[in-house]
């Protein structure tokens, strides 16, 4: 099995404060990944160098092959790499079928003036698909700030599954959600993850252990450990920076 | 744009919510461009001399390509005057110097207020927030001081003089064009068009994108969206719809001040804006219509007119940052039936 993505020896400074250090990490194609660590760890920063949100201060990242380093951040969606952010982040006065169907519109036509876009039928019925897919198909008209929370979570993954990525990145989906909410995220996620390669950071750890196939486990901006749910359970390391935590 | 978003300055016209009392507003919105030109025919009956009618539907049109960068791209711009004012020397230009027909000199206004926002807007996206503002504003002062010594072509600060359009020849009817009435309706024979092509570009695909980098450009981005590039293009369309007017204007006063392109022109227009509402259609015309009858009213039995029309731009900033319009879809939407 090749690898998708790659980083090698990324850093990432901000200011004079090194928040990512040297982190070198491959992730196998079609499986589902996370990163895990403890509050500050590094992982969004981790993360968003990943994504393409921002460029890495040292170090390279390449995607099915091909140095990605530096580019642009639409780049990434055009090559194939989805995300959803930390912080919530949609279109907020747009309705959730409209932030969902312009972000699959990106994959037909960006300068189009011409045609109507209730004229493009198939982008429409996508957006409808996704939001169903993603079980929020009764807030279609709702205006994307005025939906709950956890609602808009969904919101945002569907946006992210409008790209058609084959690497899907996650941060932290479940972040503020209730505990019936989390169960159905990550049962969405397990079933997402059966069709493409995702990566999801999150610091709970219990949460991934059961489902994931890789965990990447940051610590102050370093690589502490990777490997399988079993490796990173028996590592002493690990146990010492989780100790006490009752995370796991 | 955050700012912008929290004040609530913008109202999507899209999502009507449903309910009674709401069907004109609906209906208005639904056909915004027949509604717009139907209000546009009947509106110089309704104002106190047709010339007056003139400059509100020029300066309309002039705040309706304004909103296309504020009001769906969230870009505020302060350099809008350098647009308006090289439509109008372009279209002036062409007629003075090299006498070509009217309608080709309208052509030539959109050109080159299409070329000159490409240049601004080139410079202008790298920046964000306050910094893009000042940086129109700067570069429309070049503009201007541009334009100002160039004396041989542009007549300097005497302004360009000599471009006389009176008779012109629409589908084999002469048409007196001195006269106000037809000089009115012929004017918006071409804003109707420019209204058309403004709502089809709001209604196609790259007017979702537009919203999405008003919204949330890291979003935007994130989707596979080059934010650069739209942006520019928005500039680029918003400097072609002011190119319209800036010809209009030229071809209305015969003649094209050099005043035109200074700062105020662009302080103007923001006003006019938000006076009928950002990102609202018909706000704009509401906008241009509400300050120049304002301004030609007080002006009656007031010199101080700027300092009580600037009072009423800080009561809406505070009150009604939806504008007129914008407070109007609002008000009919949200209430309870
Ligand atoms: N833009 C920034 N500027 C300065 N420092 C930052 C920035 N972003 C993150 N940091 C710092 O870098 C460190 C790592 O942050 P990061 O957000 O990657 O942590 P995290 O592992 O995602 O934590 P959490 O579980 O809280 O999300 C933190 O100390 C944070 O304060
Ligand atoms: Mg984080």
């Amino acid at each position: 099995m090749s690898d998708i993505l790659v980083a090698e020896g990324v850093g990432k400074k901000f200011g004079g404060f090194v928040a990512l250090k040297a982190v070198s990490v491959r992730f196998a194609q079609n499986k589902l990944a996370a990163i895990i660590g403890p509050n500050g760890a590094g992982k969004s920063t981790f993360f968003n160098v990943i994504s393409g949100a921002f460029p890495a201060s040292s170090g390279r990242v390449s995607f099915e092959g091909h140095d990605i380093t530096g580019l642009p951040p639409h780049e990434y969606a055009r090559r194939g790499i989805a995300k959803s952010f930390q912080i919530t982040n949609v279109f907020p006065q747009l309705s959730a079928h409209e932030n969902v169907r312009v972000a699959a519109q990106m994959q037909k036509t960006r300068y189009n003036l011409w045609t109507p876009r209730a004229a493009i039928r198939e982008l429409i019925e996508e957006a409808d698909h996704l939001l169903e897919r993603v079980g929020i198909s009764a807030k279609r008209h709702a205006v994307a700030r005025d939906m709950a929370h956890g609602e808009q979570r969904c919101l945002e993954i569907a946006m992210a599954l409008a790209c058609k990525p084959r690497l899907l990145l996650l941060d932290e989906p479940t972040a503020g959600m209730s505990p019936e909410e989390t169960i159905k995220m990550m049962d969405l996620i397990v079933t997402l993850a059966a069709e493409r390669t995702v990566i999801l950071v999150e610091h709970k750890m219990k949460l991934v252990m059961g489902i994931c196939e890789q965990l990447v486990v940051l610590h102050h901006g370093e690589l502490l450990a990777q490997g399988t749910p079993d490796d990173i359970r028996a590592n002493e390391e690990v146990r010492r920076v989780y100790l006490g935590q009752g995370k796991y | 744009m955050r700012a912008h978003r929290r004040a609530g300055l913008v109202v999507s016209e899209v999502n009507t919510r449903q309910g009674a009392g709401r069907n004109l507003i609906d209906a208005i919105v639904r056909h915004r461009v027949a509604a717009t030109i139907g209000f546009l025919i009947i509106f110089p009956w309704f104002v106190p001399y047709h010339t007056l009618a003139i400059n509100i539907l020029i300066w309309g049109l002039f705040a309706l390509g304004f909103n296309l960068l504020y009001g769906y791209a969230g870009l505020l711009s302060f350099g809008h005057a350098a647009l308006l004012g090289v439509g109008s020397y372009g279209c002036g230009i062409v007629i003075v110097h090299f006498g070509w027909p009217w309608y080709v000199a309208i052509i030539c206004g959109i050109l080159f207020a299409s070329a000159v926002a490409a240049v601004i807007g080139f410079l202008a996206i790298r920046t964000r927030g306050i910094y893009f503002s000042m940086v129109t504003l700067a570069l429309a002062e070049c503009v201007y001081y541009l334009f100002y010594k160039w004396e041989s072509v542009t007549g300097g600060e005497n302004g360009l003089r000599g471009i006389n359009v009176s008779t012109i020849n629409l589908f084999g009817f002469e048409i007196n064009f001195l006269d106000p009435v037809n000089k009115y309706y012929v004017m918006l024979g071409v804003v109707a068009i420019a209204l058309w092509l403004f709502s089809r570009i709001l209604a196609s695909p790259f007017g979702a994108v537009l919203e999405t980098i008003r919204e949330n450009d890291a979003r935007a981005a994130a989707c596979g969206y080059n934010v650069a590039n739209t942006k520019l293009m928005a500039f680029v369309l918003s400097g072609a719809f002011c190119g319209v007017a800036g010809a209009l204007r030229a071809l209305h006063l015969s003649t094209v001040p050099v005043e035109v392109m200074q700062i105020s022109t662009s302080g103007d227009v923001v006003m006019m804006a938000l006076l009928g509402g950002f990102g609202t259609f018909f706000g704009p015309f509401i906008g241009a219509a509400v300050f120049q009858l304002f301004g030609d009213a007080l002006t009656l039995w007031t010199t101080h007119w700027q300092l009580y029309l600037g009072a009423t731009f800080v009561v809406f900033v505070l009150f009604f940052p939806r504008g007129i319009w914008g407070s109007i879809l609002h008000w009919l939407r949200v209430a309870k039936p």
